[in-house]
């Protein structure tokens, strides 16, 4: 089997959750196996329908624990792999996943690659890529395990519904959590999340304050249905939180667009968003490296630019 | 309170990456080696930790004789002693096989709480904190940018997709160090020079109860077949325009080239 983890939190399945199972069910038909998901914790149960839109030929559900438990989770998924013979366990590169998957891959002794960007089947097994060196380099590797485990960069992987049997299979995980989370805060519910998004909309020092970020190009980026990034000077400098932060310090995306204002484009920031399938960057500076790697590239004032977008915009949406 | 730290040895950020002749490996010769930089909130946590609390810090890094330099580095941040894994059997360890090794010196000496870095740059594998924690059988806490010692009870936060989450565990526990957990102290002279004179252990494989077998290469359940450099980025269209010109080009890219609009 292939199985599959599917990130959940109060019923709300990850879009990288639904990339993961898209994937599961490619290796799946590459390897002639059947497609297991496991899904877990609160909100588990509400979540079912939709993941077995994408061929999962089994669900494992459970409700249980009822907050996220590191050292639990990874009893309940070494525990499902364990049972159905996973021979590969995939898991989405969200917060969650990285957090706890190292645990599985002890518990199964199965080696884990993470963030990876691709994957091959030969010879019956799998072979996977991930960029390393901050994406100065690529990786090609194998696993000398039984079972192999990876998480996958979010936003890298394609979408695809397709179909499975979608037998439902419900157990419980026991035990007593080691650690366990204790409070959640959302911040920036309803907002688009960095990681997940399809379009970024990025400032750095050259957006020069604050306000920027909050008003034009949070306005810029609801417009576009966009998140809102950050180099690490602008985080720096206190403008916009961390959270925000995009390079190798920071978040790595996968965007189908970043747009970046007022950014250098230094090699960590662009091991960050190095992999976006388009870049459009606005500089003053004719010669700033990020026009390197810019799909288009504007040399112009971006506080000129900017205004003169938003209205081309709300232009071509009305 | 007995603490310990877990370090890495890597190239600098800045480094320009050269394949070498083996296909599967970088060139070594000419780059500048630093302690990964989520190591360093790790040493800064440990050592502000033993400075509230009292105790002692013990920093580990498992590598080549080079790394000896990256444990000066944590020395001179506070740390008081080190241990270097160094043998040619540790050597072509990958994420499971270093933790093997790592789980070992915690099984020796019984530390109270254990900081990593949440990865090494480089591999970028952000799994052997959690790793070494799953195999002593202890809780952790991940990606950790604040933490609370109240007795033997911790609490870290951590990032989520959109906000925060507390989690809560015992000591023993593990902890793993992201960006804005602390600001890193830059070492001083006086540090430089006490440095020097701390005791520095190293181990082998034997000394650890493992057999060469189950650490490096041959330990690993991943092995790198090649590398890589990506294929360059071609720069595309670069106009230098009016402002109200170039935002039209903006829309029309993302029209028709993007097609998100
Ligand atoms: C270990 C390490 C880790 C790091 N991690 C990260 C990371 O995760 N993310 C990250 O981003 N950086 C990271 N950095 C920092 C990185 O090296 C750069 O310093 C940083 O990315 C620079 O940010 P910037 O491009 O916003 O600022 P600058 O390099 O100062 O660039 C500002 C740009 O704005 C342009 N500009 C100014 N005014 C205007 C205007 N009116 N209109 C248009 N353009 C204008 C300028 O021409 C310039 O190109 C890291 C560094 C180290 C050493």
């Amino acid at each position: 089997m292939i199985l599959v983890f599917a990130d959940q939190r109060d019923g709300n399945l990850k879009k990288a959750s639904k990339e993961a199972i898209s994937e599961g069910k490619r290796l799946g038909s590459a390897l002639s196996l059947p497609l297991g998901v496991v899904v877990l914790g609160k909100g588990a149960g509400s979540v079912v329908d939709e993941i077995k839109k994408y061929g999962a030929d089994k669900v494992f559900v459970s409700e249980t624990p009822d907050a996220y438990s590191p050292d639990l989770y990874a009893e309940g998924v070494a525990k499902v792999a364990k049972e159905n013979g996973a021979k590969i366990v995939v898991f989405p590169g969200t917060s969650m996943c990285v957090d706890f998957a190292p645990r599985v891959s002890a518990k199964l002794e199965a080696g884990l690659v993470t963030d990876i960007t691709a994957t091959e089947v030969k010879d019956g097994k799998l072979i996977v890529r991930k960029p390393v060196y901050s994406g100065k380099a690529i990786a090609t590797v194998e696993f000398k395990s039984d079972i192999a485990m990876v998480t996958l960069r979010p936003n890298v992987f394609e979408l695809a519904e397709s179909e499975g049997a979608g037998e439902v299979v419900e157990f419980s995980v026991e035990g007593e959590a080691k650690a366990k989370a204790v409070k959640v805060e959302m911040k920036e519910a309803g907002k688009v999340e960095l990681t997940e998004a399809t379009i970024i909309v990025s400032g750095g020092r050259g957006v020069k304050g604050p306000e920027y970020f909050q008003n034009e190009l949070q306005q810029l980026a609801d417009l576009l249905g966009a998140a809102v990034g950050a180099s690490r000077a602008a985080v720096d400098a206190g403008w916009i939180d961390h959270s925000h932060q995009v390079g190798q310090t920071g978040k790595v995306v996968s965007p189908k667009v970043y747009m970046a204002f007022g950014i250098s484009g230094a090699i960590q920031h662009l091991a960050g968003m190095g992999t976006s399938q388009y870049i459009i960057a606005v500089n003053k500076d004719p010669d700033a490296p990020i026009f390197n790697v810019a799909s288009l590239g504007v040399v112009a004032d971006l506080f000129k630019v900017v205004p003169a977008l938003i209205e081309e915009i709300k232009k071509a949406k009305a | 309170m007995n603490i310990m730290v877990f370090i890495k040895q890597v190239p600098d950020t800045e480094t320009k990456i050269k394949i070498a002749d083996d296909g599967k490996s970088i060139v070594e010769d000419g780059i500048n080696w630093i302690v990964s930089p989520y190591d360093e909130f790790a040493i800064e946590e440990a050592v502000k930790t033993k400075e509230n609390l009292g105790g002692e810090v013990t920093v580990v890094s498992m590598g080549p004789s080079r790394a000896e330099s990256a444990l000066r580095t944590a020395l001179a941040m506070g740390c008081d002693k080190a241990i270097l894994l160094e043998d040619a059997a540790f050597e072509g360890a990958d994420a499971y096989s270093t933790a093997k090794a790592l789980a070992k010196v915690i099984e020796k000496h019984n530390p109270d709480l254990i900081f990593f870095g949440k990865q090494g740059v480089g591999n970028d594998n952000t799994q052997v904190g959690q790793l070494v924690a799953e195999m002593v059988g202890i809780g952790h806490i991940g990606t950790c940018i604040k933490l609370e010692i109240d007795g033997d009870t911790i609490r870290g936060e951590r990032e989520i997709e959109g906000g925060r989450e507390t989690i809560e565990t015992k000591l023993p526990a593990i902890v793993t160090a992201q960006r804005g957990l602390n600001e890193p102290r830059y070492p001083n002279l006086r540090g430089i020079m006490k440095a020097k004179k701390k005791p520095l252990e190293k181990l082998t494989p034997a000394d650890l109860g493992l057999n060469a077998d189950e650490v490096g290469l041959a330990g690993a359940k991943t092995v790198y077949v090649s590398l890589e450099l990506p294929p360059a980025r071609q720069a595309g269209k670069k106009i230098e325009v009016e402002p109200e010109v170039a935002a039209k080009e903006i829309v029309e890219f993302l029209k028709n080239e993007a097609k998100v609009l």
